[in-house]
């Protein structure tokens, strides 16, 4: 028996992890600490307040929570409020709901049809970003856009939608873009679902609703609670919607990364982008938490 | 289990409905591209053409673009990540430090909430403080930076899934640790390191946000930014130009994905996406 039963000492083992331990310190800890420190100045990238920001306080944040105008289009509040729409639209219903849709109904399947529906639901997702939202740009014209050309020979109206529905086109949009994985994660627990479960309960007559609810959702409860919080977490960082209306029209779909992004990025008043930054990854800091709770428990169960 | 006809009709007719909702945005890039008069609109080509592709290729921004630059950047990130992760991986499985899975947790943590534009801001600060603006390099270490939880923890289950014995007789033998790891464990999580080297590289091909932030010189940009030149100023985009380039620089990735799948599945990692 050797008394020591690890490879590395712990010397050495620090070594290695050292290269990892910069980058991740220097890019993602500094960061979250620095931002914090920065939402309580006026800094900017050029003018007296680059070099020397001096500290103000609350005073970004009392910007944002100005409850008189928070509401208005391209402020703060009215950015959160869309945000919250697009979250519920496009990851909780959307996403969520086509992804159990399509894990539900193709369960047992194994033909081309599932195949194809897979795969093409796989490649929408691992597009870059940019040509996707070109593909949709071109989806959506109101005059060559395949949507309106398949409404017109269906005889139905043919709206310009990213000027007419701004939010509901985005809402598609993130919808297909990302279903892709509640899909596969919700195909994969049902999978792992022993089918003697579902066979005793036809067995004793059940219907297809009873299968659904009294077996398949409460074994997928922490799949699904897993799924709806990293979707969530996802979609309320996505920037991609910007790619393909820009915000607009009007602010109309400035989610918070835009705000976030035309506020500190193309204004450059750090001050207060660090402010709404701060907010973002607050909430985020939520979300996070409550996934790692599920899933260590889950790993501990 | 007995499927009635009727559900068996349903399930096709829904299938059908599902894939042309996910094909009807995609269509446009299969034809348009080859296309002599390609439009907004999908429609089968009049005639087949490779002129759009030469369009591009006479275009020497757009081809720096895509055949120095991204392949640097996207390059740089995967080699950073690929390297540093196997070490972490490593030491953290192989080394005698308390608390490990509570550190792959936190990073976690951390990598989900320093994202996207939030995390930009102070990043951009940084960057800029650090006179990385404008430099490969900035790009690359803050792709690496945000990568690097996800990738670790990924490799931990490499390296976890390793057995110890050839370790134990290396080091008997009088190996020294980094002998060990190059000759002896490297080796055997070849698959974990490519794909998390085709993770990083992939995820900093598509990347978007962090080079339109952190470089602003036109001829150091990836091909990302420079699909944008392609749009024209007052919403005239050159749409043969914009059909093949998004053809060639959307290549890569397909190809990627494909490899990864035929080699190890569509596995889930955790529940993690890159």
């Amino acid at each position: 028996m050797r008394a020591q039963n690890s490879i590395l000492s712990r010397q050495i083992s620090l070594a290695f992890i050292s290269p990892s331990a910069v980058l991740i310190a220097l890019f993602l800890i500094y960061p979250f600490f620095s931002i914090f420190f920065m939402s309580f100045t006026n800094q900017s990238l050029t003018g007296a307040t680059a070099l020397n920001p001096q500290y103000v306080g609350f005073q970004n944040y009392l910007d944002l929570f100005d409850f008189k105008t928070w509401m208005n289009r391209g402020e703060f509040g009215s950015s959160l409020l869309l945000t919250a729409q697009f979250v519920i639209g496009s990851a909780l219903i959307g996403q969520a709901g086509l992804g159990l849709l399509i894990a539900l109904a193709f369960r047992n399947q194994k033909g081309f049809l599932r195949q194809l529906v897979f795969t093409l639901a796989i490649v929408a997702w691992i597009i870059p970003e940019v040509v996707i939202a070109f593909a949709w740009f071109a989806f959506l014209d109101p005059f060559n856009g395949t949507l309106n050309n398949i409404l017109g020979a269906l005889g139905l109206p043919q709206p310009d939608w990213v000027l007419d529905y701004p939010m509901l086109s985005i809402i598609f949009f993130n919808t297909w873009r990302g279903t892709a994985f509640s899909m596969l994660l919700f195909s994969s627990a049902l999978g792992s679902i022993p089918p003697s479960y579902l066979e005793t309960a036809e067995v004793i007559g059940a219907s297809t609703w009873q299968k659904l609810r009294d077996i398949l959702f409460p074994l997928l409860r922490t799949t699904i609670a897993t799924d709806l919080i990293l979707i969530t977490l996802w979609t309320f960082n996505t920037f991609s919607p910007f790619l393909l209306t820009g915000g607009g029209p009007n602010y109309r779909t400035e989610l918070i990364s835009i705000y976030t992004y035309r506020t500190g990025l193309q204004f450059f008043q750090f001050g207060k982008g660090s402010a709404i930054a701060v907010i973002v990854m607050l909430i985020n800091l939520v979300l996070a938490s409550i996934y790692l709770f599920i899933s260590r428990r889950r790993r501990v169960a | 289990m007995k499927q009635s006809a009727l559900m068996r009709i349903g399930i096709s007719a829904l299938a059908i409905l599902l894939a042309i909702f996910f094909l009807a945005p995609l269509l446009w890039f299969v034809f348009a591209p080859f296309d002599t008069t390609p439009s907004l609109t999908v429609k089968l080509p009049e005639s087949l053409t490779l002129d759009n592709f030469n369009l591009v290729l006479d275009n020497d921004t757009a081809m720096r673009s895509l055949f120095i630059n991204s392949p640097i950047i996207s390059g740089g990130v995967m080699l950073l990540v690929a390297f540093a992760s196997a070490l972490a991986a490593y030491g953290l499985s192989r080394g005698s430090l308390p608390g490990r899975s509570a550190i792959t947790y936190v990073l976690i943590l951390f990598s989900s909430v320093v994202t996207g534009t939030a995390s930009m801001v102070p990043i951009f600060v940084l960057i800029y403080n650090l006179g990385l603006f404008n430099t490969f390099q900035g790009v690359i270490l803050t792709m690496a930076g945000g990568a690097l939880p996800t990738s670790i923890f990924i490799m931990q289950d490499f390296v976890d899934g390793m057995p110890k014995s050839f370790e134990e007789a290396a080091m008997v033998s009088g190996a020294s640790p980094l002998q060990i790891f190059r000759d002896v464990a490297l080796p055997v999580l070849r698959p974990g390191i490519m794909v998390v080297a085709i993770l990083a590289f992939v995820g900093a091909w598509g990347s978007f946000l962090t080079p339109l932030i952190l470089i602003r010189n036109p001829a150091m940009r990836p091909a990302a930014i420079a699909f944008y030149q392609f749009y024209g100023d007052e919403g005239n985009p050159n749409i043969p130009a914009i059909a093949a380039y998004a053809l060639l620089y959307t290549l890569p990735v397909l190809l990627l994905y494909l490899l990864i799948n035929w080699r190890y599945g569509f596995r889930f990692f955790g529940g993690v996406k890159q």
